[in-house]
């Protein structure tokens, strides 16, 4: 193996990527516009909540609730009759429906415990369970403050102080571009090594590579590491014009540390991109195993679900994806501002996924020049 | 009477950037000739034919073909079926996937013959030209001058007026190249009034032709017949009027190549060797029990028909291919592909064009200079050194896609040369190259050989070439036929010429092999030739459908791509829709617990108890509270402070402390939510334990009803908005190649010269896709419902239409990426920022569009995902049917007409 020879081929690649003019464009884009809007529009989690509020009551209870939803967590709510309520969440206008009975302020007065139906549209999972627990806190510091007011404490004086360490606004942006720069980056690894390669077959260039003293470990750490350096550069860039400087996500942790981080997964995805192309044998072949490599990629790593939650099946099998390891050293390096001691598991398992799909991909590349 | 003429030229010019490639050419061309063009390599031979056909957009001047203007699209669109145009390049406008036969069935439907007509016709062709036998073989699978013929029988089937022929026989073996010919005349013969325009690089052929036009530089040399130009210029031949004819200093430095014989005894080291090699690809043989040996500083060419095993043979020899069965030699070794000694004494030049198109001819050549390690003091020299040599001084700087095709196999050559190897295999290495440029190729051929002692191996079609071998191996169905010298095998078959002689070997050899190729099969009769099927000249529903038949082929030639869009999108769905789980559970949390009574323990254990938190071993101090937090370890940690118990029984006010680990915002908002629930929960509870019926005077209950999935059920949640999302990604990564690929790979250019409508191309392409997408929007529904018990509530004939309207826009999403990308990578980048990104984030599969701000609330109101997925919410789940549903259809029945007009406006039904 000669490090000339992979510096040459490299230095081929990178020209040819300068050569496409579209190409350039697309990755400017992807790694500045694309990743400042996704990370502008991203709303809180609870973040104006669509409440419409049927109210039989028209007590000064029931006004003090409805008086109790405003921005940002909800827009201000639609008061509505019993029939448009079942119509409103069927179209999907309404994610929640407060549901005041009539006679509520004085049945609650007599200690008759009275029921106020709240509906919520389960299909909007990421706003249900949430809405769901701060509309009930809501009603609740409504309806204990009324009475408060009405005839003195009789509450149990503890108070609950919730602060959020890291991220104390839970600005959902701060993570969200991180994780919008991950995607980026997994996207570009992949395309442009397995590209890159399949091109090569397809206009026969890799045969007449192997008529030179060129050996296929050559050709394929060339690839990497030309595509690789591409990758790293968009995504310093990304993260400290992008997302430190227009977005200005404080970034708390080592800056360096997470682009070694960073370099390890470009490491591993590049493999990544490198493996899909010799299992495709086309460029439409690829294209298909890319998106069917890329959703999971981007929905199951932890970034946009937390990993918690999954099944415990799918939790392991995502433990194989680069991306998995990568979201936990972002958070932890960028948010968290741990070091090297906490993230050097993360480091290894990317290096590790890394090394075997270099391996594979090696393998199957070798077979198919034979 | 006269008639008019066929090709009108006026002043015509073209530019590539700033290199002027065709200069006011004026000229008449009449009808019903063959018109030669001859001249040096990218004189503009090649630019001029594609103007005529209507492929290249006119800059400059007029050109009038049949009568009319081809600036004009009209006229374009009504003479296109009437002309036939076979561009430049192996094949270049076929479809190497389909078969031979459904190439040619593919032109046939474009063109708009019944299917009895074509049947006919084909079977004629293919008969007429040989290539019947191989009907059901791939074109990408056939050899160079295989393709060539199945290309001109695409050419032919629609029996044009004006057939146009930009180097046919490039390529093409001797016998084959005669049996092109006959063809051409017999067609001819039949068809009276037919004019052919070729561009040829083979004299001899050009002496057959009616009228000659010599190019140089972008202009016209001369004109006549091929014996008034030998009369002007006083030359014997062809070739040598050809040379009289180019300017001065063009000719200055060509000589008669005369390759001084062998020393005496130079044979006796042997270079290569060859015993009993075969190479069998399944149950077919290719190269069949070859040997030879090859002396050190020998030229030895290698002749045979097309497709008889000669590349094969170089490929073994190079140890590309491992042989089946024998042993190749260099310098008495045995050939190892992993040996990268021998490679750096050999130099190899393949058939098709393999250097880098995005590279400058500079860069490719110092590629390989430092590939073969060349010392860098050396490797400008080197470069400037060939570049003169072969005559690239001028082309350094530019992309080699965009020289002519004589140059870049110069340019092949002269880098396969870069690193002075000892040996050479080249493999047709002057196929297209001019008789100047030729006479150059073998000057330097016979130098290193004669005194550089390199050994040769060589491939070639032209005749006149073998002559100048020391010997010649003819090769014929993977056997060799004979090994001599030349005089010896004209002697042996006591023939007239090598040509000859040569045709008389192969046409032995294939005698007895099969029956003679039917030669004289019969042409499509006149009668039928004279029904030209009448055309809709807007909008023809066969020509869309050709090019629908077209693309389904060439997906179910693709097995595997076919089987991860159907089965890789159910897997897809059954993980996405079974891992994303927006119901928190098992978060980890630890207590600091300084209070530690019971009363603080029962506020713990409420938490505990819980099936969304996970106990970690408690906490004792700040420090530790602080470092397991940022470890990651904790996402939650409770703080209860001394005297907790006590103050509470006081009715003093006490503080909980909480912490979330905020590093991911949704997670720490849910365990927000978790956290405020439970404290209010104890709260209530201990307010009953402590102040009894009092407290129940201000109870109410919050009672919370989950509609549409009462169990909360990720999977049934999920769902339904994953199958927008696999139905947004895959289709339009089918459809996102589909044009760009043939841009890619130059089947485009069928196009550009046939009566298809952009219209018709877009609606072809995409027919297929639509129905693949429909068929797996089917399958996708059927696991959903049937597999994974998604309950299915609405009006499934709603949410199909929706699904028919929504295919048909994601689909065309990716053509439209197609017709303005110019490389398959930047399309696949393209699609996959396109419908990614949005369709997760935007269109309200985790977060409700309403919710979203700015720019990304805009996009999720525009992007058709949002719509599908709450028709597929709906219909799945809230038991919606069409009248729930009808203004959503709206903008998915808008997005339609919009995208196929952009694909219309983007799309070029002409090279620029």
């Amino acid at each position: 193996m000669r490090t000339a020879n992979i510096l040459q081929l490299g230095i081929k690649e990178l020209r040819g990527v300068a050569r496409d003019p579209m190409l350039l464009l697309l990755i400017v884009y992807a790694f500045t516009l694309s990743i400042y809007t996704a990370s502008r529009a991203m709303p809180e989690t609870l973040s104006r909540a669509v409440v419409s509020i049927v109210d039989e009551d028209r007590s000064p209870v029931a006004s003090r609730i409805i008086s109790a939803f405003y921005p940002p967590y909800f827009l201000p709510p639609q008061l509505i009759s019993h029939a448009e309520m079942n119509s409103r969440m069927d179209a999907g206008i309404d994610t929640f429906a407060l549901n005041i009975p009539p006679n509520f302020q004085r049945d609650l007065l007599a200690g008759r415990s009275p029921e106020i139906q709240l509906n919520v549209d389960a299909t909007r999972i990421s706003q249900a369970f949430t809405g769901a627990g701060y509309i009930q806190s809501i009603v609740s510091a409504e309806v204990s403050e009324f009475l408060q007011r009405y005839r003195g404490a009789t509450a149990v004086p503890v108070d609950l102080t919730l602060r959020a360490r890291f991220n104390q606004q839970l600005n959902k942006s701060w993570f969200g571009s991180v994780n919008n720069v991950i995607s980026m980056i997994t996207m570009l690894s992949i395309i442009l090594t397995g590209t890159a390669l399949i091109r090569e077959r397809e206009h026969g260039t890799v045969e007449h590579l192997l008529v030179m003293p060129v050996t296929p470990t050559e050709i394929m750490l060339s690839k990497i590491w030309s595509m690789g350096l591409i990758v790293l550069v968009a995504s310093g860039f990304s993260l400290v014009i992008i997302v430190q400087g227009l977005l200005a996500v404080p970034i708390e942790g080592s800056i360096p540390l997470f682009m070694v981080g960073t370099a390890l997964q470009v490491l591993a995805t590049t493999c990544m991109g490198i493996f899909l192309a010799t299992v495709a044998g086309s460029m439409p072949q690829f294209g298909m195993l890319l998106m069917l490599v890329l959703l999971p990629l981007q929905i199951l790593s932890g970034a946009t679900t937390p990993r918690e939650s999954m099944p415990q099946i799918i939790q392991d099998i995502m433990l194989a994806a680069p991306n998995t390891h990568f979201v936990i050293l972002a958070q932890a390096i960028l948010f968290r501002s741990a070091g090297l001691d906490v993230v050097w598991p993360q480091f290894a398992a990317l290096l590790l996924i890394g090394a075997v799909l270099f391996y594979f991909s090696l393998r199957r590349f070798r077979r198919f020049l034979r | 009477m006269i008639a008019p003429p066929v090709v009108r030229l006026d002043k015509v010019g073209l530019f590539y950037g700033q290199t002027r490639a065709l200069d006011a050419i004026t000229l008449d061309i009449d009808a019903g000739r063959m018109v030669g063009l001859i001249g040096p390599d990218g004189v503009g031979k090649s630019s001029l034919l594609s103007l005529i056909a209507g492929a290249r957009v006119i800059q400059e001047g007029r050109v009038e073909v049949l009568g009319g203007d081809m600036a004009g699209a009209a006229h374009r669109r009504l003479v296109c079926p009437r002309i036939a145009y076979m561009p430049q390049g192996l094949g270049k406008n076929l479809y190497p996937t389909l078969s031979v036969f459904e190439n040619v069935d593919f032109f046939g439907r474009l063109f708009g013959h019944g299917r009895r007509e074509r049947e006919q016709r084909i079977a004629e062709l293919l008969a007429s030209t040989d290539l019947g036998r191989f009907a059901d073989r791939p074109a990408g699978k056939l050899s160079g001058g295989m393709k060539q013929k199945l290309s001109l029988c695409c050419a032919l089937i629609h029996d044009p007026d004006l057939l146009i022929l930009d180097e046919p026989t490039t390529g093409v073996d001797p016998l084959s190249r005669r049996q092109f010919w006959e063809l051409i005349d017999r067609i001819r013969g039949e068809r009276a009034g037919m004019s052919v325009m070729v561009a040829t690089a083979y004299m001899e052929e050009a002496a057959r032709f009616d009228w000659l036009m010599a190019m140089d530089a972008g202009r016209v040399l001369a004109t006549g017949t091929p014996a008034e130009l030998l009369d002007r210029t006083g030359a014997a031949t062809l070739d040598d009027a050809f040379i009289a004819l180019l300017p001065e200093e063009k000719r200055r430095g060509h000589r008669e190549v005369v390759i001084p014989p062998r020393a005496v005894g130079a044979a006796d080291e042997v270079a290569i060797e060859a015993e009993h090699l075969t190479m069998r690809f399944g149950d077919f043989t290719a190269v069949a029990d070859v040997s030879f040996r090859i002396g050190r500083g020998e030229i030895f060419g290698f002749l045979g028909s097309n497709g008889c095993g000669k590349t094969t043979t170089m490929k073994m020899l190079t140890g590309l291919l491992p042989a089946s069965e024998g042993i190749a030699r260099l310098f008495g070794k045995p050939v190892d592909a992993n040996d990268m000694e021998v490679r750096r004494r050999v130099g190899y030049m393949s058939q098709a064009f393999s250097l880098y198109g995005e590279l400058t001819v500079r860069q490719n050549f110092d590629l390989h200079a430092r590939l073969f390690s060349l010392a860098a003091d050396t490797i400008a020299g080197r470069i400037e050194e060939m570049a003169r040599r072969f005559d690239l001084v001028a082309v350094m700087d530019a992309l080699p896609d965009a020289l002519p095709l004589g140059m870049r196999q110069r340019l092949s050559l002269a880098v396969a040369m870069i690193h002075s190897p000892e040996i050479l295999i080249l493999d047709e290495p002057t196929s297209g190259v001019d008789p100047v440029a030729r006479d150059g190729f073998w000057q330097i051929l016979s130098d290193l050989s004669r005194k550089d002692g390199v050994t040769i191996f060589v491939s070639t079609h032209f005749m006149n070439e073998a002559e100048r071998c020391d010997r010649i191996s003819l090769m014929h169905a993977g056997k060799v036929l004979i090994s001599d010298t030349p005089a010896a095998i004209v002697r042996k078959r006591a023939a007239a010429s090598l040509d000859d002689a040569f045709v008389a070997y192969l046409e032995e050899a294939a005698g007895a092999t099969e029956p003679a190729p039917a030669t004289d099969a019969a042409l499509p009769s006149p009668e039928a030739a004279a029904e030209r099927p009448t055309y809709k000249s807007i909008f023809d529903l066969r020509r869309m459908l050709a090019y629908a038949r077209l693309e389904s082929l060439e997906l179910r030639r693709d097995p595997i791509r076919l089987t991860l869009a159907l089965v890789g999108t159910v897997i897809l769905m059954f993980v996405m829709g079974y891992g994303i789980n927006l119901d928190v559970e098992n978060l980890s949390f630890a207590v600091l617990d300084r209070d530690n009574t019971s009363v603080s323990r029962d506020y713990v254990q409420q938490i505990a108890g819980s099936r969304y938190f996970t106990e970690k071993p408690p906490i004792v101090s700040h420090d530790e509270l602080d470092r397991r937090m940022r470890d990651g370890e904790l996402s939650l940690a409770i703080e209860i402070p001394p005297g907790f118990g006590r103050d509470i029984a006081r009715g003093r006010r006490v503080e909980v402390g909480a912490w979330i680990d905020g590093a991911m915002p949704s997670r720490a908002e849910t365990v927000r939510g978790y956290v405020q629930g439970m404290h209010a929960q104890w709260l209530s509870e201990k307010a009953r334990q402590l102040y009894g019926r009092a407290a129940a005077a201000g109870d109410f209950q919050l009672v919370i009803r989950y509609r549409y999935n009462p169990t909360v059920q990720s999977l049934i949640a999920m769902v339904p908005a994953v199958i927008p999302l696999l139905l947004m990604m895959i289709p339009s990564m089918l459809t996102a190649l589909s044009i760009v690929r043939e841009k890619e790979l130059g089947s485009i250019i069928n196009f550009y010269v046939t009566p298809v409508t952009r219209s018709e191309f877009l609606l072809g392409k995409q027919l297929p896709y639509v129905l693949l997408a429909m068929l797996n929007f089917l399958l996708l529904t059927g696991f959903a419902v049937f597999v994974f018990q998604v309950p299915f509530t609405g009006s499934f004939g709603t949410f199909a239409a929706a699904a028919l309207l929504y295919v048909v826009i994601t689909t065309g999403m990716g053509l439209v990426v197609s017709t303005f990308m110019k490389s398959q990578i930047a399309a696949i980048f393209a699609t996959a920022l396109l419908t990614l990104i949005p369709a997760v984030q935007y269109s309200g599969m985790i977060d409700p569009v309403s919710s979203l701000q700015g720019a990304g609330a805009f996009i999720g109101q525009i992007y058709p995902a949002t719509y599908f997925m709450t028709i597929a919410r709906g219909t799945f789940s809230k038991a919606l049917d069409f009248r729930d549903l009808q203004g959503v259809f709206l903008p998915l029945v808008i997005a339609i007409p919009v995208l196929l007009g952009l694909g219309v406006a983007l799309l070029r039904k002409q090279e620029t």
